[in-house]
């Protein structure tokens, strides 16, 4: 069995003294784990980190084993990553998200929208609304999606303020009133059409919302939590938006 | 089945001295054979050193090293400055940052990194106890030396947040060019790290 496929680096386990499991979310052919021989030495390392770009051959002699790849560099995002608190936390929510799909199961839309946040991961200003739109798309690749177009209770296509958290559906203002204490208030932002920008409130609530899915429909059921890189990555947020973000190299002066 | 060439000792030591990092099956038995052939010289002196490591060998309560006293040798230096901390992963990075011999510091292991692929949270790691030294408030400045991973840098993320309610300089290594490291072979995230990192000439 053989393939050859791009894929973006999710993480790589060490594998004995040389070697390393490697971990990556690749075009075609999904979230694929394989071996990757010498994937300790000097040479292989600095390949082998989590949001670089890499061109993969994958080879083993049946489909369900493991198997091993032979990886090359196309695209080294890591070393701009590492400088910023909001991409490396951002980085780890979206692997720990991504490990939530079954195996080899391929997801275009999330590849495509992997590649745009690791272009703009150490940009908190857009960081933050990017992450929450991958969110969306994970709950709806793993079957819970939000319908967030129009109204639940009466199709309106205005003044949506809440999500129903039973349905996972849009509810307006007027139909959500009665509830509004049990309702998750829908941010602005997330809303189908007028495209506007992310305020850091707006950013958090739409976090609560996608973890409260995350928790119920996902994570819950198989006994887990939500990331804890999840909390780093909105403290980081916070950080960047109060003016206080650590800068490296500013401490050391 | 194969036919056994040695006794159950001498096969219990090959098993041993295989699990050994960089020494296979084959390599463990050139070395049983080696240590047998040099008894007197080589093995009794071995498993007496080794016997008598077990048994001292212990963590430093303090800094997480391994020595055979606690606290240890390092942090009972009194030749080292006790304001400059310098935080490692592993007791092989304390080993590795002393042959530098570039600082005169004290230090702290972590013991890892933080890692959700191999389960590694906060809580496995040894920073309550860096929090706990730092709070003492004797310490002025914490060099971060974890590796340039990933799983490093996000460690140091979060040793930056945990460090920022104290009257404590946060730094962190630099990274770039290698001695001896040619530009056109280095990755070009190194290279924009060390354009970025550079210093007056």
């Amino acid at each position: 069995m053989e393939w050859h496929d791009e894929g973006i680096v999710l993480g790589a386990r060490k594998h004995g003294e040389t070697s390393v499991i490697l971990e990556v979310m690749t075009r075609a052919h999904g979230r694929h784990l394989g071996m990757v021989r010498g994937g300790r030495s000097r040479k292989a390392q600095p390949v082998l980190q989590a949001g670089n770009l890499v061109d993969l051959v994958w080879r083993a002699r049946l489909d369900e084993h493991m198997g091993q790849f032979q990886v090359e560099a196309l695209e080294l995002n890591a070393a701009r990553l590492f400088e910023s608190a909001c991409a490396v936390y951002g980085l780890q929510t979206i692997a720990a998200h991504l490990r939530l799909l079954p195996e080899r199961d391929p997801h275009l839309g999330l590849y495509e929208m992997l590649g745009l946040l690791l272009a703009h991961l150490d940009e908190p200003s857009a960081a933050g609304e990017l992450v929450v739109r991958f969110e969306l798309m994970v709950l709806e690749e793993l079957g819970f999606g939000l319908d967030l177009s129009e109204c639940a209770a009466t199709g309106r296509r205005e003044e949506l303020t809440y999500v129903s958290p039973k349905s996972g559906r849009a509810v307006s203002r007027e139909a959500g009133l009665p509830w509004h204490d049990k309702m998750l208030p829908l941010p602005a932002f997330l809303i189908v059409g007028p495209g506007m920008r992310a305020d850091l409130s707006a950013i958090e609530q739409a976090f609560r919302l996608t973890e409260f899915f995350f928790t119920r429909h996902v994570y819950g059921p198989r006994g887990l939590t939500p990331p804890d890189a999840r909390i780093g990555f909105l403290n980081a947020l916070r950080k960047h938006t109060a003016g206080k973000l650590h800068v490296p190299g500013d401490s050391a002066a | 089945m194969s036919k056994r060439i040695a006794g159950p000792e001498i096969e219990r030591l090959i098993q041993l001295l295989a699990k050994v990092p960089g020494l296979g099956p084959r390599s463990a038995r050139r070395a049983a054979l080696h240590l047998i052939k040099k008894k007197e010289q080589l093995m009794e002196p071995l498993a007496s050193a080794m016997g008598e490591a077990a048994e001292k060998v212990r963590v430093c309560s303090t800094c997480g090293n391994v020595d055979t006293v606690d606290p240890c040798t390092v942090c009972t230096d009194p030749r080292r400055d006790p304001t400059t901390v310098i935080v490692v992963e592993e007791v092989a990075d304390l080993w590795a940052l002393e042959r530098a011999g570039a600082m005169n510091a004290l230090y702290h292991v972590l013991g890892g990194t933080l890692s959700p692929l191999d389960g590694i949270g906060p809580d496995q790691l040894n920073i309550k106890q860096l929090v706990q030294r730092v709070s003492e408030g004797a310490i002025k400045e914490v060099i971060i030396a974890v590796n340039a991973t990933v799983e490093g840098q996000t460690t140091a993320h979060y040793l930056t947040d945990q460090l920022g309610g104290f009257e404590v300089k946060v730094t962190r290594l630099a990274h770039g060019v290698p001695v001896g490291g040619e530009l056109d072979y280095l990755d070009e995230g190194t290279l924009a790290a060390a354009l970025r990192s550079r210093t007056a000439f």
